[in-house]
């Protein structure tokens, strides 16, 4: 294997288990064997640190706190307006804060690969709320089992208020069932589409009768909710519950063979191999789902590091800005880039389409997309003003993005471009376009960018080659 | 640093010239002239989330519709008539401006066999046409592109989606569809020195995800080059809603009229997955899409454009007839599909009202597949063949 193949093999594993690497850390690393590396990464994902923004209990529901503004206004309707507002203003705040401390927690090398395992479950669960400590408590849920049993991850999930206020199992009672939580479940979260019966879904739903969650989302089993009566589920008759049912799901090999094909799909390619996964979700299986354990067998098989596989993804929205924050050492000194560019490219965090998630691939570009990822690098590392307006819901409670013309960040060009002090310079654009592309580009392209960067400066000519090399079409993969 | 300047200091040597694809600059050169005119246009509009047609064309006289839902009913008394048995939820009142005016027909279930409740596949379904049994990964517009385009080249810009993504509906096999929320800005945005030379150079690679950046590079330049010079910038004289909806239906509104050559308009209204307390929810949506379906119909008729555009709107499943306990719906089945604008109607009403005492497991049962809408349109309106664009033959409705 030449060392530029070598160099992109490293660089694969980094993209795919996290969010890329510093030109540095891909140096070091190129001395070390693979095996190695995959331990290293799964040493290092024992580390949790879970969000802590959000300081208020999750009772915070918005439902609640208009009944008390409403309670407590002694005084005009537009003094109750106002508190509304507000109150409103804060909610959306704390959920953008949110949403930054999670990008900046994934340009952290120590929690990368959790934080990926997260970002992928966060897409496998996905899961809207309008309270903000549902939202943070959920995906703290999914960092601390990201790794662990997928068992134990659904069990978590399928308990966290967020979960069951989104699909509406707090209304699903002994009277009139509502089969929502128990659909997607199967659809989504285990067995995936056809490996059921509507009559499952109606049993099952019957079963999770009573499951809720309290003012302080804290789960909670409401007996009285619930129907004791005799369930039929895949052809098994019992007085199930909610934890049967999940227990009966975990135990059909379907769900593991779902669950390899997503994780295939997410970490190696959008292109199914049947005898890959088939593998896959054997080893899954029979590990009684252990997370870790299929991560670990991915990143050390052959094929996993096939040319084929190398660069065959394209970048989420997500993916491109830890990207940057990796492979850059930058800061987002202001936030707005954080929320603007994931608005513009199409994946807001906590706010997937629906509970299908993001479908990813060849969706994340569109004509319009794609021309905002070609000026994105010009924007934010020469402080230009992107001219792409972010289209609004038309629901009043969406949070609405004030605009503004410049972006800060924190980058040093200097220490960067001290990774290639000893390339000559007629080397420097290549070997820049190894450590930021994942694909090949055609010599003619080099050639151009190379002519129209001319200044004295070393690292003002690293910093003018990256941002042409970074708006090109082959910088959209990994 | 000023953008021009900044322009001029990353600006690419070029050749002067948009270097694109020499099939895509002869197919410019074809459809400049022609004369959209003699074209009819459809815009489809989607409510998503599965929008409750019971309570959307209400049996008002049908004792077992109030019986199954006690709270959420709508009052007999402020339904908008269409005849004996139904009428419009009193949010549409714009709507039934237009029925009044005999611009609308309203089908009652529609449907597909073996409904698949989940909103993902049923909005899979009807966005591919497919059967609830297989899984297409190409929409019908899309597949209508394609089949316009045998022995000819096509741009993304003859189906438009007003929005920020693509929907499945306009993915085809050799062309995709064009999504932009405005004519000027996608312009704009396609005309840096620096995106005309990425299409100029050849990909190094072969992988299929890079060819296809490529190629959606080069339409797009194409496209919104075209829609950018065919379009006249006038404003809409109508005031149409400040909603998401009605500025889209503006959109599209001065886009026909100026003579742009896209047969099919798409554009979604979300919000309609109302499991707990549906009425307000509803209500506000279907008022809103009436508001803007009204002004968008009056647009089209004092521009003289109204006989050749149709609106279609649809939803990916109605509900159950019985409500739940949260004063909502579950998801149901088969629902009610409108057309609104093009000739006038010669029934209104096209079928039978739904049969309540008649119900598959508390579900209504289809009597028209959604297929058998899609093929009367394909044929007797976009002029093409619908077994192309469908695989398969299917029955057509008297809509015209």
């Amino acid at each position: 294997m030449d060392a530029i193949q070598h160099q992109r093999a490293i660089q694969h594993l980094f993209w795919r288990a996290g969010f890329g690497a510093s030109p540095s850390e891909v140096k070091k690393a190129m001395s070390m064997s693979r095996l190695q590396l995959v331990k290293n990464l799964l040493r290092d994902s024992s580390n949790i640190k879970l969000l802590t923004q959000v300081f208020d209990a999750p009772a915070q529901d918005l439902k609640n706190m208009r009944q008390a503004v409403k309670q407590n206004a002694g005084g005009s309707r537009e003094e109750m307006r106002d508190k509304l507002k507000l109150m409103a203003q804060e909610r959306r705040e704390s959920i953008s804060s949110l949403n930054d401390a999670w990008v900046a927690q994934m340009s952290n090398v120590a929690y990368a690969f959790r934080e990926k395992m997260t970002l992928f479950w966060h897409n496998h669960f996905a899961c809207r709320s309008k309270t903000v400590g549902f939202i943070q408590q959920q995906n703290n849920t999914l960092r601390t089992h990201a790794l662990g049993k997928f068992g134990d991850l659904l069990m978590a999930v399928s308990k966290d208020a967020a979960m069951l206020q989104f699909l509406n199992n707090q209304q699903n009672r002994k009277r009139s069932p509502n089969e929502n939580f128990a659909r997607e479940v199967m659809e989504l979260f285990t067995l995936g589409r056809g490996q059921y019966t509507e009559q499952d879904i109606k049993e099952a739903a019957r079963a999770f009768t009573g499951w809720g969650f309290n003012i302080n989302g804290e789960f909670v089993f409401r007996e009285n909710f619930h129907d004791d009566g005799l369930k039929t589920i895949f052809g098994k008759s019992g007085k199930y519950k909610g934890e049967d049912v999940i227990e009966m799901l975990l135990a059909n090999p379907k769900t593991a063979l779902h669950i390899s094909t997503k994780i295939y799909r997410a970490f190696v390619n959008e292109k199914i191999d049947e005898t890959h996964i088939e593998a896959m979700a054997k080893r899954f299986y029979h590990s009684n789902y252990d997370i870790a354990d299929l991560m670990e067998y991915v990143f050390t098989t052959d094929w996993f590091y096939q040319s084929i596989n190398i660069g065959a993804q394209i970048k989420s929205p997500v993916e491109y800005l830890a990207g940057l924050q990796r492979i850059f050492n930058l800061d987002f000194v202001d936030k707005t880039p954080v929320l603007y560019t994931q608005k513009i490219l199409g994946q807001v965090l906590f706010n997937p389409p629906n509970v299908a998630g993001w479908p990813g691939g060849k969706a994340w570009i569109d004509s319009s997309s794609l021309l905002s990822r070609l000026q994105l690098p010009s924007v934010l590392f020469r402080n230009e003003t992107i001219n792409v307006s972010v289209k609004e819901s038309g629901d009043v409670n969406e949070e609405r993005l004030i605009r503004k013309n410049k972006f800060e960040i924190n980058m040093n060009w200097q220490a960067f471009s001290h990774s290639f002090e000893s390339i000559p310079d007629a080397a420097l654009c290549k070997t820049l376009a190894s450590y930021l592309l994942q694909v090949p580009i055609n010599d003619a392209t080099i050639k151009r960018i190379e002519n129209r960067v001319a200044t004295p400066e070393r690292s003002e000519t690293v910093k003018q080659l990256c941002i042409s090399l970074m708006s090109t079409l082959e910088y959209q993969v990994c | 640093m000023k953008r021009r300047t900044f322009l001029k200091k990353t600006a690419f040597t070029t050749a002067g010239s948009l270097l694109i694809p020499q099939f895509l600059k002869a197919y410019e050169q074809n459809h400049l002239g022609q004369n959209p005119l003699n074209h009819k246009i459809l815009v489809v509009i989607q409510l998503s989330g599965g929008n409750d047609g019971l309570n959307t064309v209400v049996p008002f006289r049908n004792d077992i519709y109030y019986r199954e839902r006690p709270s959420i009913a709508i009052n007999q008394n402020n339904i908008l008539r269409l005849n004996d048995e139904i009428g419009f939820n009193p949010a549409l009142e714009k709507v039934k401006e237009l029925y009044d005016n005999g611009l609308v027909s309203v089908i009652n279930n529609v449907g597909y066999p073996n409904p698949d409740r989940s909103h993902f596949r049923s909005m899979d379904i009807w966005q591919t046409g497919s059967s609830s049994e297989e899984y297409l990964s190409s929409g019908w517009i899309g597949r209508y592109l394609d089949a316009q385009c045998i022995g000819q080249s096509c741009l993304p810009h003859q189906a438009l989606e007003i929005d920020d993504t693509l929907s499945l509906a306009l993915k085809g096999h050799q062309v995709n569809g064009l999504s932009l929320l405005n004519p000027e800005k996608l312009y704009r945005q396609t005309q840096s020195a620096f995106v005309k030379t990425l299409t100029d150079i050849p990909a190094a690679d072969n992988h299929d995800n890079i060819a296809y950046l490529y190629k959606t590079l080069a339409e797009t330049v194409s496209s919104a080059e075209y829609v950018h010079t065919k379009a006249k910038v006038n404003k809409s004289r109508m005031m149409y809603p400040t909603t998401e909806l009605g500025k889209s239906l503006n959109t599209i509104a001065e886009l026909i009229t100026s003579g742009v050559s896209t047969s099919v308009y798409y554009v979604s209204l979300s919000g309609f997955d109302t499991h707990i307390r549906q009425n307000d929810q509803q209500d506000r949506l279907l008022r809103q899409y009436a508001e803007a379906v009204n002004v968008f119909v009056n647009d089209m008729k004092a521009n003289s454009r109204l006989d050749d555009v149709m609106v279609l709107t649809f939803s990916e499943f109605g509900r159950r007839v019985k409500q739940n306990a949260s004063s909502g719906t579950d998801h149901g089945t088969a629902n009610n599909v409108f057309l609104i604008g093009g000739p006038k109607r010669t029934r209104p009403i096209l079928n039978e009202a739904p049969d309540l005492t008649n119900l598959d497991n508390g579900d209504l049962k289809y009597s028209i597949d959604f297929r058998e809408v899609y093929a009367t349109l394909l044929d007797d309106w976009l002029q093409t063949d619908s077994t192309k664009v469908l695989t398969q033959k299917f029955n057509k409705l008297p809509l015209f």
